[in-house]
């Protein structure tokens, strides 16, 4: 530690014991600071090998030809302009996670409000109701995936039953126009994350408003609008921006669906997005591009693109965020 | 709910109650059948036989116990599932090792930047994964890791944003005053890490071990990407997805009762930790 301003001459001993205090607590905190850097240290390396390198690297490769062994060739915007104009795959999977969220992350939330209230009501065997809501959740997506192209499949228990109501019977994972609804089923069906947030802030809603609103005469729907819907806003603002960043990320249900419902194995690259591109999403194209046919300057282009995308809709929601977010005790 | 003064309350009032009570349980009912109603049929399909798993029954008939022994014949599950275990807890062991004390001084210590770090750290968890994994894909396949378990496990010890997020939240819970009294009788902070934090937030540091190690048995992306055709060291999770394909087709029985082996310890894992797990998901919002 390079630290030579520390004084040599001992004038008198009061002087002295003077500096030698402040020797003292320089030493301290140099210790202490010492002592920071040791325990943030796994994290320093982590941050600096896990994130800041490779996103400097991919930034790099996204303008390069790059097959992942030999060096990469300087490309310019290449990687960028074969994305937009050349790729018609680059927007039909911009399409399908653009239809993922804006369905999905709505319905999601609306299905959590509604279960969740339902379970606020103090009845008789409530926790044992809970733990059954909460259940899909913990089902591994891989399982739970299995398990509804199954269910979905065209001679399969759902459609035996919509046979029943005479009712239409889609082919599910077999039809491009069905495929995506019956995901987003699934997504309904592990609804458990999202409803245990918004049961602890239902539940954090004080009672008082609820009284207040009675005396003034409010029925229970405008109660909901006026007094619930108000007090839980952040946990919707929280679940929207959460649902965002993990919808443009949705892959495993789409790999697994897709290659599932095709009957294709993990090699043959024809099952990808399996009934006619309609499950190929975004990150699945870019998987596909950047490790199966190892185009990684231009996987790493679509890389960026999604990033931006993401860091621009987090921006927007942010931003608007004030206008419908409702902060008890003002701005947070 | 404080109900009104006790009071007679008249017949009409008494049926209409009795009416919404008996609503609100039916719907009660109905949803949570709903939930239970696919597993009810992953389960049921897992004791069919091949042949009546692709036909439009609904019941098993004969039960074909048979089913989960043959599991083990078709692909190598004993082999799958030790592996899944070594990243479950491995990945855990380097996740709580590294993350413990990122927190602490995340939560605990005054110093100047801890805002900033702090901030970092979120920021890393709203990365997309996709802008980071090509580049590490080509280091770990310049290490000749590609097709290994380390990809998967060694990043783990070098902090994990998400379990360094959830332990910063149950460590910010610890009263000051057990830390004040460790440190005025001269402890060291790493002996108020020992002593006083991991004891006190112990329920804490189970509920981030728990996220890690589900995290790991579900995760699906890395070991597709980082396993390849090493089938060897596949996970429950790559082996499942691909006993559909094993034979062309669709072996339902077989794809369900794997699957049934594959949700049951996470399942019974729930059951015994429901309140680590739901304060976890209430204090961050998010699972792991």
């Amino acid at each position: 530690m390079g630290h030579a301003a520390v004084p040599t001459v001992r004038p008198g001993a009061p002087a002295a014991s003077e500096a030698e205090r402040r020797r003292t607590r320089r030493r301290v905190r140099l210790r202490r600071r010492g002592l920071i850097l040791l325990l943030l240290s796994p994290w320093l390396i982590g941050f600096a090998a896990f994130y800041v390198y490779p996103m400097l690297a991919s930034l790099y490769y996204s303008f390069t030809r790059f097959d992942g062994i030999s060096p990469p060739q300087w490309a310019g915007t290449f990687n960028y302009r074969f994305m937009f104009t050349k790729d018609p795959l680059f927007w039909k999977s911009m399409y399908n996670t653009a239809w993922m969220i804006v369905l999905g992350v709505p319905l999601r939330i609306m299905f959590a409000i509604a279960t969740a209230i339902i379970l606020t009501r103090p009845r008789w065997g409530i926790r044992v109701h809970r733990t059954f809501f909460y259940l899909p959740a913990m089902v591994p997506p891989v399982a739970a995936t299995l398990g509804f192209v199954y269910m979905f499949n065209p001679t399969g228990p759902i459609n035996q039953l919509l046979g029943l109501l005479h009712l239409p019977q889609p082919l599910w994972f077999y039809d491009p126009a069905w495929s995506k609804p019956a995901l987003l089923m699934l997504g309904l069906w592990g609804i458990g994350d999202a409803m245990i947030i918004f049961l602890a802030g239902l539940l954090n809603v004080p009672l008082q408003l609820y009284e207040a609103a009675d005396i003034e005469g409010a029925n229970a729907l405008e109660k909901f609008r006026y007094v619930t819907l108000p007090m839980i806003s952040p946990v919707i603002f929280f679940s929207v921006v959460i649902g965002v960043i993990s919808g443009f990320q949705y892959f495993t249900q789409g790999y697994v669906a897709s290659s599932v419902a095709s009957g294709a194995n993990e090699a043959s690259t024809q099952a990808l997005g399996a009934p006619q591109n309609s499950l190929l999403f975004y990150p699945i194209w870019l998987f596909e591009q950047g490790f199966r046919a190892f185009h990684m300057g231009y996987a790493s282009a679509m890389a960026w693109v999604l990033f931006l995308i993401v860091m621009a809709c987090t921006i927007v929601l942010i931003r608007t965020s004030n206008r419908w977010v409702y902060y008890q005790g003002g701005f947070r | 709910m404080v109900g009104p003064p006790r009071r007679r309350v008249s017949a009409t009032v008494r049926r209409r109650r009795f009416l919404q009570a008996v609503a609100e349980h039916s719907i009660l009912i109905a949803f949570s059948a709903g939930f239970l109603v696919p597993l009810v049929f992953v389960v049921l399909t897992s004791l069919m036989s091949t042949q009546q798993a692709l036909s439009n029954s609904l019941w098993p008939r004969p039960f074909v116990w048979h089913n989960y022994i043959e599991i083990f014949r078709t692909q190598p599950l004993l082999r799958y599932s030790l592996n899944t275990s070594l990243y479950a807890g491995l990945s855990t062991v380097g996740v709580l090792v590294s993350g413990v004390p990122v927190a602490y001084v995340l939560s605990r210590i005054d110093w100047r930047g801890r805002q900033v770090v702090f901030l970092l750290v979120l920021s890393t968890l709203m990365l997309p994964a996709q802008v980071t994994v090509l580049p590490l894909y080509v280091i770990f396949t310049r290490l000749h890791w590609i097709g290994t378990l380390k990809p998967l496990i060694l990043p783990n010890f070098f902090g994990d944003a998400f379990s360094i997020f959830l332990l910063r939240q149950f460590f910010l819970t610890i009263p000051q005053e057990l830390l004040d009294a460790a440190r005025v009788d001269g402890g060291s902070e790493l002996q108020i890490i020992r002593r006083v934090v991991i004891p006190v937030a112990r329920t804490g540091i189970a509920a981030v071990a728990l996220f890690q190690v589900l995290y790991a048995w579900n995760d699906f992306f890395n070991p597709l990407l980082y396993l390849g055709e090493i089938r060897q060291n596949w996970t429950l999770s790559l082996g499942l997805s691909n006993f559909t394909t094993f034979h062309g087709s669709v072996v339902w029985n077989l794809t369900m009762a794997a699957s049934v082996l594959f949700i049951l310890p996470v399942i019974i894992v729930f059951f015994f930790a429901q309140r680590v797990f739901i304060q976890g998901i209430t204090l961050t919002g998010i699972k792991g």
